[in-house]
């Protein structure tokens, strides 16, 4: 993987309030690289879950724990890392929200919404500890626009299959 | 987010307006339906045409008050979906738990039914 500087940073303590700040920051960033409004909604919830989880499932919304937020760019794909403070978790383990018996679950939707709106997301453990989520996104320029334009619509060119 | 509640010919209609998602949105759409199942409706319309975003949290608190709804023996319906949140409906699967319609009147003329 190419090493790339991280183009925006952002440290929030857990709280469900502070997520709309990292999607306004993120989306800004996003826009300027020149990512249409569709894919920035689709990457924008995306990381909403992965903040939201984080503070929820990894920080237990201790508002003394920070979430950690990076955008960085390397050639055409975007990438997010949300790190938490957490005692991690079995990523397999989450259940499938599409199972008859899941579809009604209020809950268990985060990582699929993530697995949906990105090409890729992994999960790993910090080394200071915590669970560190990194998404990527392809993000292609045209030509013809001089802003460029970005992969479209949700799911249709990724794997939802978990 | 302030959810507007209003009565139609024995319809409850709720009209989210804004960001359903974790920790506002969610909460305000759980004690809509609350409030209005305390107040003794059985059928609710929840009329999405103001909604620009909806999160895992914001669709899990549909799913609850559906859920909420029918064990009273009532029924929750959806009108004026965004198509950001049919995409969702669709990938998620709910598509085909909610009954979706596209306007209030065709929506109202159902519960009659």
């Amino acid at each position: 993987m190419p090493v790339e500087e991280p183009q925006v940073r952002i440290s929030i303590g857990s709280r469900f309030e502070h997520i709309d700040l990292i999607q306004v920051v993120v989306d800004d960033a996003l826009e300027r690289l020149g990512l249409d409004d569709d894919s920035r909604h689709w990457v924008g919830i995306a990381i909403r879950e992965a903040v939201a989880n984080a503070i929820k499932h990894g920080n237990r919304q201790n508002p003394d724990k920070q979430v950690e937020v990076e955008l960085a760019i390397a050639k055409d794909q975007a990438i997010i890392r949300v790190g938490d403070e957490g005692e991690g978790f079995d990523v397999q383990a989450v259940s499938d929200p599409l199972q008859p018996e899941n579809l009604l679950k209020p809950n268990g939707r985060g990582i699929f919404y993530m697995r949906n709106f990105m090409d890729e997301i992994e999960y790993s453990s910090r080394p200071e500890g915590g669970t560190l989520v990194t998404l990527r996104k392809q993000i292609t320029v045209t030509e013809s626009s001089a802003g460029g334009e970005s992969t479209g619509s949700p799911g249709a060119e990724n794997d939802s299959s978990t | 987010m302030k959810i507007e509640a209003r009565h139609e010919r024995g319809v409850t209609i709720l009209e989210p307006r804004g960001k359903i998602t974790i920790g506002v949105g969610d909460v305000a759409l759980r004690e809509a339906v609350a409030e209005a199942l305390e107040a003794g409706a059985r059928n609710i319309l929840v009329d999405l045409g103001g909604v620009t975003t909806i999160d895992s949290s914001g669709i899990g608190e549909l799913v609850s008050a559906y859920t909420s709804v029918s064990n009273r023996r009532g029924k929750l319906k959806l009108v004026n979906l965004p198509p950001k949140v049919t995409d969702i409906l669709q990938i998620t699967q709910l598509i085909s738990v909610f009954e979706v319609f596209d306007t209030v009147p065709e929506a109202l003329a159902s519960f009659d039914e």
